[in-house]
């Protein structure tokens, strides 16, 4: 929709993770911006000792609730997530990187409310300087995302700023005419 | 339960008015203000009190601060700090959040709200006008007697003919859809959604996310409170006229198009359910006017165009957590009536309105921000609400349609805004706690 997206693109980033000149204000601070890779995030903050078991059993139970309930995380027009746990030294680190096609400003409350709503957030309780209040204190949560946030200084786009909702309405059209071709056999 | 005799009337219920008069108002001193508190407030009503003389009563009056008014007040820095960051910022701050950029920006506002030195507001409605000049008159008198309380600026509210319903200048008939408040007694309109627990509007309750949390402190100031977005919008009835004619050859065309822009003809009747003619007694029924969805019966925007002004205000079943982003309007029009045929005489007429809800950031700000003026709500790509949203010329509106849509590129601004502020609606008894805040010993 905006540029083009039959030509691969990439963009490098300030440091900082803003264009100081066109620096957009959301309800929560300044909004990241889009790139050819769509809206994203890096969040990367020190596990509390003793919990890296607990945190991979997440991987399962939220597979699990996306299984029995696909659509759970629709309202976040995400592409892709990723979970990463990794050590520095003693210390082991978790790392949460998300692709999505909104700012993440936009659509926060609805995001810590899912959160919440399937288990994700207390995953989040595993973290160092996780808000112990987050549950009633929305706020404090969107601070701790953006305070661990390590904004990429390049990004890529091989179809670059397509949103999934057009990808899944090509994918849709591609099936709905290779039926019909199929149906003209 | 809610507690009706401590909220401000203007939460919970409309005054029967046909006018309005809103003072804009700074104090010079704490004391002078709460001089001024202490003799407004045996006026200020709850919603008990006015319910229970509504059918004798003339005239009724609320009261507001800013974040700076509670400070010049004489509230203490702890208990400041305790507000919610976007009131303690206040709406000029906000204004990129907001959408009030360009010739929308502050600096053009008319009527002093761009200034720190904003500290409150008093809220009149009246019956009519003579009530209204008799109080304006002895509102007057008061502020003639203390030394210190300054009017910035004063605004009156006058209903636009035909009276016979409530309607902006442009004539889009207004007060359809409101939230229905668990324990308030009201019932919801079919289609209007189920009633939502008090907390939504006003704090101290438990809302739709559970207990009241993180509520300003001390709780006498916070309870049975809420927050309250001023916008005084202008409205450019020529520009908007001179609009339909432009894109409509018939009247019936041009009557359409300004039904599109909306999502309902101007009588109210929803395009879902009437989607090709005009029909006026479902526009004037509510138990028939909000009786639809999208979803299901209208998921491509046939009927209402999916960026229309009603489909951006209340997504009904196509968003998520609408629950939590309600809010409550009041306030009315201003101007003068420009009759259908005159040419516009360039006077300043609009609305200004008021919208009450728990939390600014998460519902007013988000109704601002995401859904009036995200240009790529419902992947549109490059518009905005096209009544309400920020325009300048370079967006466009899309009216899906079969065999194709229409696309109308260029689209001007109908409304400009003119002026605004966020305020603290306190309750009854934090009105009193705040008029004698200077009989009480320091903290500090």
């Amino acid at each position: 929709m905006q540029d083009d997206w039959t030509t691969p693109a990439a963009m490098a980033i300030p440091k900082g993770g803003f264009f100081e000149d066109k620096v957009e204000q959301g309800r929560y601070g300044p909004v990241y911006p889009k790139t050819p890779a769509c809206y994203g995030f890096t969040i990367i903050a020190k596990i509390k000792p003793g919990t890296e078991q607990i945190i991979r059993d997440y991987g399962n139970k939220i597979e699990n609730t996306i299984a029995g309930l696909p659509e759970a995380l629709e309202v976040l027009k995400l592409h892709y997530l990723r979970w990463v746990l990794f050590d520095i030294g003693k210390e082991t680190y978790f790392m949460y990187q998300g692709i999505f096609d909104t700012d993440f400003d936009k659509y926060t409350e609805d995001a810590v409310a899912l959160f919440a709503k399937y288990g994700i957030s207390t995953i989040f309780e595993n973290l160092e300087g996780f808000p112990e209040d987050w549950k009633t204190n929305a706020p404090a949560f969107i601070k701790f995302v953006r305070d661990h946030q390590r904004p990429s200084f390049l990004e890529y786009g091989e179809y670059p700023y397509v949103s999934a909702d057009e990808i899944k309405k090509a994918l849709r059209l591609k099936a709905a005419f290779s039926k019909m071709l199929d149906e003209m056999q | 339960m809610l507690e009706f005799e401590d909220i401000q009337h203007i939460l919970l219920t409309r005054a029967p008015a046909l006018n309005g008069h809103y003072e804009f108002l700074s104090f010079r001193s704490a004391a002078a203000g709460q001089e001024w508190l202490s003799a407004i407030v045996e006026r200020v009503q709850s919603a008990e009190a006015m319910q229970e003389t509504v059918a004798e009563n003339a005239r009724w009056v609320t009261v507001a601060f800013t974040w700076n008014g509670l400070r010049a007040l004489g509230v203490d820095e702890a208990s400041l700090a305790t507000f919610p960051e976007e009131f303690r910022q206040g709406m000029v701050a906000r204004a990129e959040v907001l959408g009030d950029t360009g010739s929308n920006h502050p600096d053009n506002w008319v009527d002093q709200t761009n200034s720190a030195a904003l500290h409150a507001i008093a809220i009149l409605f009246s019956r009519n006008a003579e009530e209204r000049a008799r109080c304006a008159a002895e509102h007057l008198k008061l502020l003639a007697g203390i030394q210190g309380v300054q009017v910035l600026s004063k605004l009156d509210i006058e209903a636009t003919p035909p009276f016979d319903h409530a309607h902006d200048h442009f004539g889009y008939r207004d007060r359809i859809s409101q939230p229905v408040i668990d324990g308030s007694g009201e019932v919801p309109v079919p289609g209007g959604g189920k009633p939502l627990k008090a907390g939504e509007f006003i704090l101290g309750y438990e809302d739709e996310d559970g207990p009241p949390a993180n509520l300003p402190q001390p709780e006498i100031l916070s309870r049975n409170g809420t927050y309250m977005a001023y916008r005084r919008m202008e409205e450019h009835v020529g520009t908007f006229r001179e609009f339909l004619k432009q894109n409509g050859e018939t009247p019936e065309e041009q009557e359409l198009v300004a039904a599109k822009l909306m999502g309902r003809w101007r009588s109210g009747a929803p395009l879902v359910l009437a989607p090709k003619k005009d029909d006026p007694a479902l526009g004037a029924d509510p138990q028939r006017s909000n009786d639809f969805n999208y979803k299901e019966m209208d998921p491509h925007g046939y009927a209402v165009p999916l960026g229309s002004h009603i489909r951006r205000l209340n997504p009904r079943d196509t968003a998520a957590n609408m629950n939590r982003r309600s809010m409550i309007r009041r306030g009315g029009t201003y101007g003068s009536h420009l009759p259908e045929g005159t040419p516009d005489d360039g006077r300043e007429r609009g609305v200004a309105a008021f919208v009450i809800c728990a939390s600014l950031v998460r519902q007013f700000e988000f109704a601002q921000n995401v859904w009036i003026n995200d240009k790529n709500f419902h992947e549109l790509g490059n518009e905005r609400d096209p009544i309400v949203g920020n325009q300048d010329g370079t967006l466009e509106y899309k009216i899906p349609n079969r065999p194709i849509r229409r696309k109308i590129t260029g689209i001007p601004s109908f409304t400009s805004i003119k002026g605004g502020a966020y305020f603290f609606l306190p309750g009854i008894k934090a009105i009193h706690y705040l008029a004698g805040l200077g009989t009480r010993k320091d903290p500090k």
